[in-house]
């Protein structure tokens, strides 16, 4: 079982699935890469809008985390959930909100 | 006799001095080094970097064009920067920053104009290649994408958030603007053929592509492969794809699906589907290598470790590797014996025979992202 959830974190680009909780630097860099992709590598913007803390700030943890995993419907954002735990996803909107992680 | 042979060394001398000082750039490139900032120089005989020139701003999704003679690189920097690279004195020779947010660029086939796309403010800026001056701004509302050089001066793009294609026509010196509506919703990226006659866009709101024939002279949207996606499930694109690096192969184009693991086929006259095969994943990239018999193939997240490679006789897979983790970018040598692969998150650039797959050569990079041979100085939409 513990070869399957490393198999899975391997396959995932390091972020595993199931409760499993990623490091904050596995995390980090996926927001940077890979919402990077749409969102700019220093998330300013892109295709998709500006994700800085400013730009979030009307937002909480649980309704960005749900953004992050279920997607925005009819436009670019898809659901991240098929790749990422909802820890993660916690995770990644508490960085998301106050630029850093601890 | 003596001063005869004084006169030969002194003429040989000078031969040999002058030999030093001859640089050649049409086996050159540069690669982009995203989080750094910086550009490598490469040389494909020494298949190796040979400098590094550092200080151009965020480079995330930064792109490339070469000046005619392949000297001067100009840089499309995401921050907006514009910067001027002169590969043969290995130094940034002028730099502007030109908007907020920058998406890409093009150079005029005159080698005299070169424009940049841009999110934000919207539009596309156009800037005299010599001094970098602003000749000509073309404000959209929307941000813009799939900017290219046209024949005749002109340069195309579309307007993602409104669905038009303009057409930019720099031939008098001032932009005569020629808007093509009604393009479909969301277009993401555009390519034009080589020949410059079809512009492709490619469409994330809808399935299909919208082609203009641009020797029409008064062009209009042509529907490609309306249907595609119908009856299937779209899934979900962690990352667009990019038909920059659109592929003909012999008489058919090879283009990325949209939320489906396939490449599709279209016939280069009639635009009609001519088949799909299905892929890895949801390519980013399909590329033909340029004697266009061979498509090679990468991914988006997370399945961007693999590359496949089609047959475009039979559009059948005939080799599947793995170079290594987030395989971001694929460029052929101009006369398509090997290419060089850049592997972000391995900190390499790779280079394979495209005929033996065998791999031929890596060197370090500062994650990699896109590689740009001086040989697209000589290619239209490149």
């Amino acid at each position: 079982m513990r070869n399957l959830f490393i198999a899975l974190a391997l396959l995932f680009s390091g972020v595993s699935h199931a409760a499993d909780v990623s490091s904050s630097e596995d995390l980090i860099n996926l927001v940077k890469q890979d919402c990077g992709s749409c969102h700019g590598l220093t998330l300013k913007g892109g295709l998709g809008p500006d994700i800085r803390p400013q730009s979030l700030s009307h937002y909480d943890i649980e309704t960005l985390s749900t953004v992050v995993l279920d997607g925005i419907p009819d436009t670019a954002m898809p659901p991240w959930r098929p790749l990422m735990s909802e820890a993660d996803a916690a995770k990644i909107a508490e960085y998301l909100l106050q630029g850093e992680l601890k | 006799m003596k001063w005869l042979g004084s006169a030969f060394l002194a003429v040989f001398m000078a031969a040999s001095a002058q030999a030093d000082n001859i640089i050649t750039t049409g086996d050159l490139g540069l690669v982009v080094e995203r989080a750094s900032g910086s550009l490598l120089l490469v040389d494909q005989s020494e298949k190796n970097s040979i400098e590094r020139i550092t200080g151009l701003g965020d480079l995330s999704h930064a792109s490339l064009v070469y000046s005619p003679d392949q000297r001067f690189a100009y840089v499309f920097g995401r921050d907006g920067g514009l910067t001027k690279v002169d590969i043969a004195k290995r130094e940034i020779a002028d730099r502007v920053v030109q908007s907020g947010n920058a998406i890409g660029g093009a150079i005029s086939d005159d080698g005299t104009l070169v424009a940049v796309s841009n999110y934000e403010p919207g539009g596309v800026r156009i800037f005299d290649a010599e001094t970098l001056e602003m000749v000509a701004d073309i404000p959209t509302e929307s941000k813009t994408i799939g900017l290219v050089d046209a024949p005749g001066r002109k340069f195309v793009f579309t307007l993602w958030d409104d669905g038009e294609t303009w057409i930019a026509d720099m031939s008098s010196g001032e932009p005569q603007i020629t808007k093509i509506t009604e393009i479909g919703a969301n277009p993401y990226d555009a390519l034009i053929t080589g020949d410059g006659r079809l512009y492709i866009t490619g469409l994330f709101g809808e399935d299909g592509l919208t082609a203009i024939d641009l020797w029409n002279p008064e062009p209009k949207p042509i529907r490609v492969l309306p249907d595609y996606g119908r009856g299937q499930q779209d899934l979900p694109v962690y990352k667009m794809p990019h038909l920059e690096g659109w592929a003909r192969a012999g008489r058919e184009f090879v283009l990325p699906a949209v939320g489906h693991h396939q490449v599709l086929w279209i016939d280069g006259q009639s635009l009609a589907e001519t088949g799909r095969t299905d892929t890895y994943g949801q390519p980013v990239f399909a590329m033909a290598r340029p004697d266009g018999r061979q498509v090679w193939v990468n991914f988006a997240h997370p399945l961007n470790d693999t590359i496949q490679v089609i047959d475009t006789l039979t559009k059948e897979i005939v080799h599947e590797f793995k170079p290594g983790p987030a395989v971001l970018h694929m460029e052929f040598s101009p006369r398509g014996h090997e290419v060089w692969i850049s592997v972000r998150d391995a900190g390499k650039v790779m280079i394979y025979d495209t005929r033996t797959f065998e791999k031929t050569g890596e060197f370090e990079a500062e994650s990699p992202s896109g590689i740009f041979f001086t040989s697209r100085a000589h290619r239209m939409g490149l």
